[in-house]
């Protein structure tokens, strides 16, 4: 059974089309660790794109209700898309600081797309409890409804991010730079670049959109 | 304190559910009591518990598939009878009951039967015909199981504390909606469902990267065995389509729980797209489950037929054809909606396009058995049945997709005929086809096919006298999950569909006789070859059951039917003579994440049934600290030293140097 490569391959290939390339065998560790997880980052995004679908179905329906654009503040989101969109720049930071394993640079990234992650969830829930507080609770129309769910699913997995972020900094600290600390880092790099990507989306789709309807 | 939860949550006055749990409950204590007593409990904690090992995962999932397909065939009788008795009267299982019934029977079918059976095949089979040793992430994996049983372990429990969904197995709002059903019944539904969905989505990830990135040396793409593309198509469509229902069945929660706006009749929210929603899931639902058996089938009847498969090439064409086409069909669950003629035509040729793909498999199968020399083993029995029964299936559905046609058969009897028609002939049969065949691989001895035979007669044979009265009483205008009715010309075609579910139930009994006659005269049944059935790809290439750690050597794979090909190149030269120096191994190890993250689910999901909210908290956390603890293990691999593979390894290549020197007259 044991088998060394041998010319003419092609010929034990009974479709062969010009060149057979010969498969080198299973994937590195790292290689399939970031696979699965482009996966489940793809499996999310299209979660998000259910959200994104409802929102476009009910944004019109406000039933007497406020529109968007008589409750979105640009000054608002502006400051929520500059924290995310560095933090993004931050978090990367950090990855480089670990692939080169520099402690010092992997906590100050770290510790400031945390800052940043933060800052932006303190500013939407203030968004959300002065809409509460005001009447427009996600209750009040399918409108309200469809907006709450779409950016509290993304404020969700902000808020989650940062639960990941302190737990990959607390695991650093007590493990180092192990080669399974290492993918999770990027896994979760690639989680927070992802999240900036539906932010994105969010940030066109609802408020962009949102305020000159 | 207990949110929802008091006595009168347990039916104390509806006899049918109490003494139905109370078995249950008997039952459960029984075994569990036993294993205590007898002292299997560390055994199967080390090694069943928290395996990792993608064989015993895939077994368990099997066997949970094997025990709720009691449950939801125990809920299938009982619909059958009443069917039977209540023609002008109210039957014996009054009209909330009956609804919960019709309810579970779906759910469990599809979601706890064919979801974890075919995903246990695959786990199974799928590393072994890869020629690896486990699958890409072997603790997510295990995570995955236990997250479906904890779904099953919640809609189990709703027989006995609360109740069941009365809204049918998709709970179309606005039904759904709080203002109609209060109860529990849809929460049990819907957090299920979100998490053995969680479970069902880290499965699909998890096989998805084991497909493209852990193959052996040499095994390009088009190297693969039948079984592994269509795993690849299927789990696929698991992580595009099931973010879908976990976005829907969230959107239906937070209608239910805050009072949101989704799918309600006031302020604006819109129940078709609650329709579009979970059919964009739900179509690509019923390929996800029969993709799986299609390559079952296909492994199942080039090996009796003694061939190669015919049309390898056109088989994987058709498979991705299928997988991107079963996306854009979803439409014809509601033609009669209101979505007009030009959209119901589009989708209607779509649906009859998928066709298609379909019956290209069918050609290929019959030319496969074309000139081969066939042998009926019991996989081959089931293989054969199925293409009888899905082409009339099939052919029912090309029906259906004629929106005209639709009009006056939607909803009605001969729909459920129709999707019985196929998933039970396509997916159960493929799914029985893939155990027979598959279960020497597991379990080191074949089934007995004595029994095997009279259980696939029996099934074959119920199936159809169950399920023709059905479409003709659906053609007779009867429509579904009604609990009673006064047309007498129903009357003769129910009485035969039960008589039909008595022969089928028999047919069940007689896979439980099989197996337990198996399991007794297993030394008689002993396959010492690892090879019982003259297999064509690597499965069949090691010892059965497999070690732990598949192949000594990866095998090096020159061509399709990689097996048949060692087989027929071993007759020149000798086995041993190339054997490589045998190397330590590294697996990983055990694990008890999965277990303790789903008994943490399990509270989670019971504590946000029930307005549990201190409860759902501290589940929540005890899931998070199961991760960080699992992530702050030093060690997640052991070694197996090169002596000890050498020892197990050498042992397999004895017995199979018989084999080997047989496989020349082929």
């Amino acid at each position: 059974m044991a088998m060394t490569a041998t010319a003419g391959h092609a010929q034990a290939d009974p479709h062969h089309i010009g060149v057979v390339t010969e498969h080198p065998g299973p994937a590195p560790k790292r290689i399939v660790t970031a696979y699965g997880f482009w996966i489940f980052l793809l499996s999310d995004i299209v979660m998000f794109s259910c959200f994104f679908a409802a929102y476009a179905v009910l944004s019109g329906q406000t039933a007497d209700g406020p529109k968007g654009s008589e409750i979105f503040e640009q000054r608002n989101v502006a400051i929520e898309t500059v924290c995310l969109l560095l933090s993004s720049f931050t978090c990367g930071m950090a990855s480089i600081a670990a692939d080169v394993r520099n402690r010092f640079w992997f906590y100050l990234g770290m510790t400031v797309t945390c800052v940043l992650g933060l800052i932006f969830l303190v500013i939407e829930l203030r968004e959300f409890a002065d809409l509460v507080a005001r009447g427009y609770g996600p209750s009040r129309s399918a409108f309200l409804t469809a907006f709450f769910s779409l950016v509290g699913c993304h404020g969700l997995h902000v808020s989650a991010g940062v639960l990941w972020l302190l737990t990959m900094m607390a695991q650093v600290f007590a493990k180092g730079f192990r080669a399974d600390v290492l993918r999770r880092m990027m896994c979760f790099a690639l989680f927070w670049h992802a999240l900036d990507i539906v932010w994105v989306g969010v940030f066109s789709v609802v408020y962009l959109l949102g305020s000159a309807a | 304190m207990l949110g929802k939860l008091d006595w009168s949550a347990i039916p104390f006055d509806q006899p049918i559910p109490l003494i139905a749990g109370a078995i249950v409950l008997v039952a459960i204590l029984g075994v569990l009591s036993w294993v205590v007593v007898k002292g299997h409990l560390p055994y199967l904690w080390r090694e069943w518990i928290t395996s990792v090992d993608h064989k015993r995962i895939g077994v368990m999932y099997i066997l949970l598939a094997s025990v709720m397909l009691l449950r939801g065939g125990s809920d299938a009788i009982m619909m059958r009878i009443q069917q039977a008795v209540a023609y002008q009267s109210q039957g014996y299982l009054p009209p909330e009951h009956y609804n919960q019934i019709f309810s579970a029977h779906g759910t469990i079918m599809i979601f706890f039967v064919a979801m974890p059976f075919v995903i246990g095949l695959m786990n199974l089979i799928v590393p072994l015909q890869l020629g690896v040793r486990d699958v890409a992430f072997p603790t997510l994996n295990s995570v995955g199981f236990w997250l479906t049983a904890t779904g099953a372990l919640l809609v189990n429990l709703s027989l006995v504390v609360g109740e069941f969904a009365r809204t049918g197995w998709l709970a179309f709002p606005p039904l759904s909606e709080l203002s109609y059903s209060p109860g529990v019944g849809v929460d049990y539904y819907a957090w299920s469902l979100q998490i053995s969905g969680v479970g069902t989505l880290v499965a699909g990830i998890n096989l998805v990267t084991t497909v493209l990135k852990l193959r052996t040396k040499g095994m390009n793409y088009l190297r693969m065995p039948m079984f592994c593309w269509t795993t690849l198509a299927s789990n696929l469509l698991i992580v595009a389509a099931f973010p879908i229902l976990t976005a829907t069945l969230a959107m239906l929660l937070l209608d239910r729980y805050l009072g949101f706006h989704f799918f309600t009749n006031e302020a604006g929210g819109n129940v078709m797209m609650f329709m579009n929603l979970i059919w964009a899931w739900g179509h690509p639902e019923v390929y996800i489950l029969v993709l799986p058996a299609f390559g079952i089938f296909s492994e199942v009847v080039s090996t009796f037929s003694g061939k190669a498969l015919f049309g390898y090439r056109s088989m994987v064409l058709a498979t991705m054809a299928i997988c991107v086409i079963s996306f854009m069909v979803w439409l014809h669950h509601f033609f009669t909606m209101g979505a007009g003629p030009d959209v119901n035509a589009i989708f209607g040729i779509a649906s009859m396009i998928i066709a298609v793909p379909t019956g290209v498999k069918i050609y290929n199968w019959l030319f496969t058995m074309y000139g081969g020399r066939i042998r009926f083993a019991t996989p081959m029995l089931w293989s054969v049945g199925f293409m009888i029964t899905f082409i009339v299936g099939g052919l029912t559905g090309v029906l259906l997709a004629v929106p005209p046609a639709d009009f006056m058969l939607h909803n009605s009897m001969f729909l459920v005929a129709h999707f019985h028609n196929v998933i039970i002939g396509g997916v159960l049969f493929g799914a029985f086809a893939g155990f027979e065949y598959w279960f020497p691989k597991a379990f080191g001895f074949r089934l007995d096919e004595r029994w095997g035979k009279l259980a696939f007669w029996f099934t074959f044979l119920g199936f159809f006298i169950t399920f023709v009265p059905l479409y003709i009483a659906g053609m007779l205008g009867m429509t579904r999950r009604m609990q009673h009715y006064d047309v007498a010309a129903w009357r003769p075609w129910m009485i035969v569909a039960a008589i039909g579910m008595a022969v089928l139930t028999i047919g069940v009994i007689c896979q439980i006789v099989q197996i337990v006659v198996s399991i007794r005269n297993r030394e008689a049944l002993r396959d010492r070859t690892g090879d019982p059935w003259d297999g064509r790809s690597l499965e069949w290439a090691t010892s059965s059951p497999p070690p732990v750690f598949n192949f000594a050597f990866n095998p090096d794979v020159r061509g399709e039917d990689a097996y048949w090909d060692m087989k027929a190149r071993a007759q020149q030269q000798s086995l041993e003579r190339d054997r490589p120096e045998y190397q330590d191994i590294e697996m990983p190890r055990n694990s008890p994440t999965g277990f303790v993250c789903a008994f943490f689910a399990t509270i989670m999901g019971f504590a946000l049934i029930w307005h549990i909210w201190w409860m759902v908290i501290l589940g929540g956390l005890g899931a998070w600290a199961t991760f960080v603890v699992f992530a702050w293990r030093d060690h997640d691999e052991y070694v197996i030293p090169a002596e000890e593979v050498a020892a197990i390894d050498r042992v397999n290549l004895e017995e199979r140097g018989n084999l080997v020197s047989m496989a020349g007259t082929v």
